[in-house]
């Protein structure tokens, strides 16, 4: 027992080694496999040809560049963005069941996001832009809200985690009181509710590619910060971490990657939970190792997702978040029934 | 090096006073048992000490400098603190909550260097806990998890340690072993301060003792003046002889009856 356990830890301490350059070659080649599959399948050549810009037919040109590219673009930097923002919450939460959801962020982006599409109706305004805006004003929002409500808790992580719990449940309440609002524009505001990425352009993709960067890096930087904070705080303040002030960074970068993911997607679940948690696995909670795995991972998982939502009843799109939640979940459940979740006492 | 709190006052909010103008001074080379009843104040000095915990009044000197005006890295790179709140669910192998030892050295993204990691194996070999190295954390029994927890302290590399009950959990041998070891970085030139609850065996390892009740200081001094049979009644109510036939021995006689005049 206790040898194969320890037998166990330095195998996975090798296989961490190859990860991050495996998962990135997986991303190389479902990017690869994006670009060529749709209404119209492109020969990985004529895609080869057409990235060198050596391509001489503009339609495949068009497709390429204008279409598919900038969609698998968004999808990896929303994808990484949301793996790496419940990365982020577990940790904060010390809780490998956390994420972003449970401080009501994605909720409270999502409100904003569908009061932007109501205005937008009222004034004959196109309005995409405006409900980018207002998502990223609502996830920052209701994030402040829920922090200036639990700060006052004796344990950092409860007070907030029931003050998230009850304001996501009213950010909820309210975009499905707009339903009833809606009229003709409910089919956008389902965009919001159930997540997808045909709106995604070059614009989306450009605005979310620098803050999933920073979120990288800023992340990665923290590491060992990260790996103290899962002491608590008593033996992280002995060590010499400042908790409370890293745990105020964390909440204000989870706002941000949130919020930025779900004004170009809407709200995609299980992202957030399942990758992080799976990849913890097979790294084990080292954030030094964690952190660039997590964010290809969750780029790799969202454009097969994404790929699949647009391709299998093509011409129709299947919102992604169908696929994120029915791959997470049964990830989930083969886990629970294999392992305890890592972390769980 | 020495650590030094002067008309300590501590009280937590809303609360009544915990500590009561505490003056204590605690020298290299000596271990210094804190003894006291549950409750009276110890756990809260040791986190006054370290600057976890801003005492309403009194000043805490580390060496010749105020601890209130260092920053908690710096603190961390001078006092080793083990305490009795490390969380069970650790999801680390011993080796890793062991490096974690490192962090107040060294910048937030490095990588352990060799010398870190080979330091965290003498640490974990001087605990009598290095099989465990790759073992997961939350899979040790309580007192194999003690012994890392203090192998932790021990990779910090501070000339100060703090040290909140380190026998907990720990068997009559390994207890045996912990005190040599705190006498051992005593001799190193280290200050060592332990909270006891034993009165059998941290005896025969402490320089100096202090007694602690209901956060005033109730006799500091050699082992042998503060842990008389009359301190030892009026403050634990329990009646108990100490009596020390050589330097390296003990021989205690407890009746488990209510001593006079305590009014039980």
């Amino acid at each position: 027992m206790t040898l194969n356990q320890s037998a166990d830890n330095e195998t996975a301490r090798r296989d961490a080694r190859w990860l991050a350059p495996m998962l990135l070659l997986a991303l190389l080649v479902a990017m690869m496999v994006a670009l060529a599959v749709g209404s119209v399948a492109i020969s990985p050549a004529k895609i080869v040809q057409a990235l060198l810009g050596q391509s001489h037919d503009d339609v495949t040109s068009q497709i390429l560049f204008d279409a598919r590219l900038p969609r698998i673009l968004a999808a990896g930097f929303v994808g990484a963005a949301l793996a790496l923002a419940g990365l982020a919450s577990q940790t904060l939460f010390r809780n490998p069941l956390a994420s972003p959801s449970v401080i009501g962020v994605s909720n409270g982006a999502a409100l904003g996001a569908v009061v932007g599409v109501l205005l937008s109706a009222r004034f004959n305004h196109e309005g995409y832009g405006l409900s980018v805006l207002l998502s990223l004003g609502g996830g920052l929002a209701v994030t402040a809200l829920v922090f200036a409500l639990g700060k006052g808790g004796r344990y950092f992580g409860h007070a907030l985690l029931l003050a998230g719990i009850a304001v996501a449940a009213l950010c909820s309440a309210l975009t499905t009181a707009m339903l009833y609002l809606a009229g003709e524009r409910l089919q956008s505001i389902v965009f919001w509710l159930m997540g997808g990425l045909w709106l995604a352009n070059w614009r989306e993709a450009l605005l979310v590619a620098p803050v999933t960067l920073l979120g990288l890096v800023t992340l990665f930087v923290w590491s060992r910060d990260l790996n103290v904070a899962l002491l608590g705080e008593r033996s992280a303040r002995d060590l010499g971490l400042d908790l409370p002030r890293l745990q105020r960074r964390l909440l204000l970068l989870i706002a941000v990657l949130t919020s930025m993911a779900v004004s170009v997607s809407g709200v995609i679940g299980f992202i957030g939970l399942i990758v992080p948690h799976l990849l913890r696995l097979i790294t084990g909670a080292d954030h030094r190792r964690l952190v660039v795995p997590t964010a290809l991972g969750g780029a790799l998982l969202l454009i097969l997702a994404d790929t699949c939502a647009r391709t299998l009843a093509s011409p129709a799109e299947i919102p992604v978040g169908i696929f994120t939640a029915v791959t997470g979940a049964s990830v989930f459940l083969w886990l629970l029934q294999k392992r305890r979740p890592v972390g769980t006492p | 090096m020495n650590l030094r709190v002067e008309n300590l006052n501590f009280a937590y909010q809303h609360g009544p006073p915990v500590l009561k103008e505490v003056s204590l001074r605690f020298d290299a080379g000596r271990v210094t048992g804190l003894f006291g009843p549950n409750g009276s104040g110890k756990s809260t000095l040791l986190r006054c000490l370290n600057g976890s915990l801003h005492p309403q009044g009194g000043h805490v000197l580390i060496g010749d400098r105020a601890a209130a005006k260092l920053s908690p890295r710096e603190i961390a790179r001078l006092i080793a603190v083990v305490s009795q709140d490390t969380p069970v669910a650790l999801p680390f192998t011993a080796l890793e909550v062991v490096l974690l030892g490192r962090y107040p050295h060294g910048e937030s993204w490095r990588k352990d260097s060799p010398e870190d990691v080979q330091l965290a194996r003498e640490c974990l070999t001087k605990l009598d806990v290095a099989e465990l190295a790759e073992r997961r954390f939350d899979q040790l029994s309580g007192g194999e998890r003690q012994r890392v927890i203090i192998a932790r302290a021990l990779a910090q590399q501070a000339p100060v340690m703090l040290w909140d009950e380190p026998a907990s959990h720990l068997d009559i041998n390994h207890q045996l072993g912990l005190y040599r070891l705190a006498q051992g970085l005593a001799a190193e030139g280290r200050v060592v301060v332990m909270v006891c609850h034993d009165l059998l065996l941290a005896p025969l390892f402490v320089d100096q003792a202090v007694l602690l009740n209901a956060g005033s200081i109730c006799a500091t001094g050699s082992i042998g003046e503060v842990l008389r049979s009359a301190n030892i009644s009026k403050v634990f109510g329990v009646n108990v002889t100490l009596n020390w036939p050589t330097n390296d021995s003990i021989a205690a006689t407890l009746k488990p009856t209510v001593p006079a005049g305590s009014g039980g």
